[in-house]
């Protein structure tokens, strides 16, 4: 088994924003906020100091997973460009470092949670730490070019913990929000490494242009957009989402496959070289035009997914009846 | 590990930052403990549920 053996140099000593870096707090900001939206979707009342403990459990859960993943790939990520200036394989943060932070995180986050709010919060959170770092980063992502897509069920999971938090459940509806992040992970992560192929090749992480090859690559972002964008709509149906979530969710499902058509007919992930310096901030987003309609599908990915949650947060929070378009009798 | 009495001044200075933020993050963490005892002893103890 591949293992992080990482020879660094002397650096400048860390500081304690090295270790704040270990938890990926952009990650982290994505997941609390699919984590809310679970807990404000479930409907029930909650005290605001629990709901804040829930809120920060999943957060820290999070960071906690991240830093384990550090620990582990320190070795691959020292070989990417995106990833290289990461605290351990940078060398400011000691391997062993990283792992005791994520082992003592995610231990802390999981009693936090049990002792707080609910012991069925609290295994889902244990078993999302598990999902990330032990069959995502340990077994999956050096193994298959399905990593992403199975690894993706630990991203998927946020809401079904909120859900679980408030209501002590897991109904239907929070398993379709886990549903809808799960079955956007393929796009959204094909797009991107269909221009950033030559880092994973580097790296010798089986990612799917590296193993398939980019033509392949592009038209199963195709198949997974046409599985996805109608799996949006279905919240509108089972109670859980209200008119304005219907309408946002059809226009942008609607960009979003057309931008996957244009992607499947583009040559994006054939020519080398497509990123311009990924050093400055804008990094990811800036490439050459070969790889535009990629980054164009990536770069919608993640602002549909932010508007889709936000509507139904926002929904919930308003009170707007949601719909009920098929009266299957779930259980909300 | 260094030898305390050969850091130079960044080192020093990292490690205070280092060592506030753990003492900052055990503070909010007995904290967040004792709020939370006050909630659940609330709900389940002082007004126990009919």
């Amino acid at each position: 088994m591949a293992m992080a053996t990482v020879h660094t140099t002397a650096h400048a000593p860390a500081r304690w924003q090295d270790y704040v870096q270990l938890l990926k707090p952009r990650v982290m900001s994505l997941v609390v906020f699919t984590g809310l939206t679970g807990m404000i979707c479930a409907g029930r009342a909650i005290h605001p100091v629990l709901a804040g403990v829930a809120i920060l459990c999943i957060a820290v859960g999070a960071g906690a997973s991240a830093s384990l993943n550090m620990w582990y790939d320190a070795d691959i990520d020292a070989k990417m460009r995106r990833t290289r200036n990461r605290p351990v394989p940078a060398g400011r943060v000691q391997g062993a470092d990283a792992l005791t932070l994520g082992v003592v995180l995610s231990i802390f986050s999981v009693m936090l949670m049990g002792m707080a709010l609910n012991w069925l919060a609290a295994g889902l959170l244990a078993f999302t730490i598990g999902f990330y770092a032990v069959v995502y980063t340990i077994w999956l992502k050096r193994w298959t070019a399905q990593n992403i897509v199975i690894g993706g069920l630990a991203g998927a999971l946020p809401p079904v913990i909120g859900w679980a938090a408030a209501a002590g459940a897991t109904p239907f509806n929070a398993w379709l929000l886990c549903a809808i992040i799960f079955m956007w992970t393929p796009p959204h992560f094909w797009a991107l490494s269909l221009y950033t192929s030559e880092d994973y090749e580097k790296a010798g992480v089986p990612m799917m242009p590296v193993v398939a090859g980019a033509a392949s690559t592009r038209r199963q972002i195709l198949i997974y957009s046409a599985l996805f964008a109608p799996l949006c709509l279905v919240p509108a149906a089972t109670g859980l989402g209200g008119p304005v979530y219907l309408a946002v969710a059809a226009l942008g499902g609607l960009v979003f496959l057309l931008l996957a058509i244009r992607l499947a007919r583009s040559h994006a992930g054939e020519a080398r070289g497509q990123r311009n310096d990924d050093a400055s901030p804008g990094g990811l987003y800036d490439v050459r035009a070969g790889a535009r309609d990629a980054r164009n599908l990536f770069a919608f990915s993640i602002l549909y997914l932010t508007l889709l949650f936000a509507t139904l947060l926002g929904e919930h929070l308003m009170g707007v009846a949601p719909l009920n378009l098929v009266s299957w009798g779930i259980p909300r | 590990m260094s030898d305390p009495a050969r850091e130079t001044e960044v080192e020093l200075k990292a490690r205070r930052g280092r060592n506030i933020a753990l003492a900052l993050g055990l503070v909010i963490f007995v904290v967040l403990i004792f709020v939370v005892t006050l909630v659940r002893l609330r709900g389940n103890v002082i007004q126990p549920p009919l």
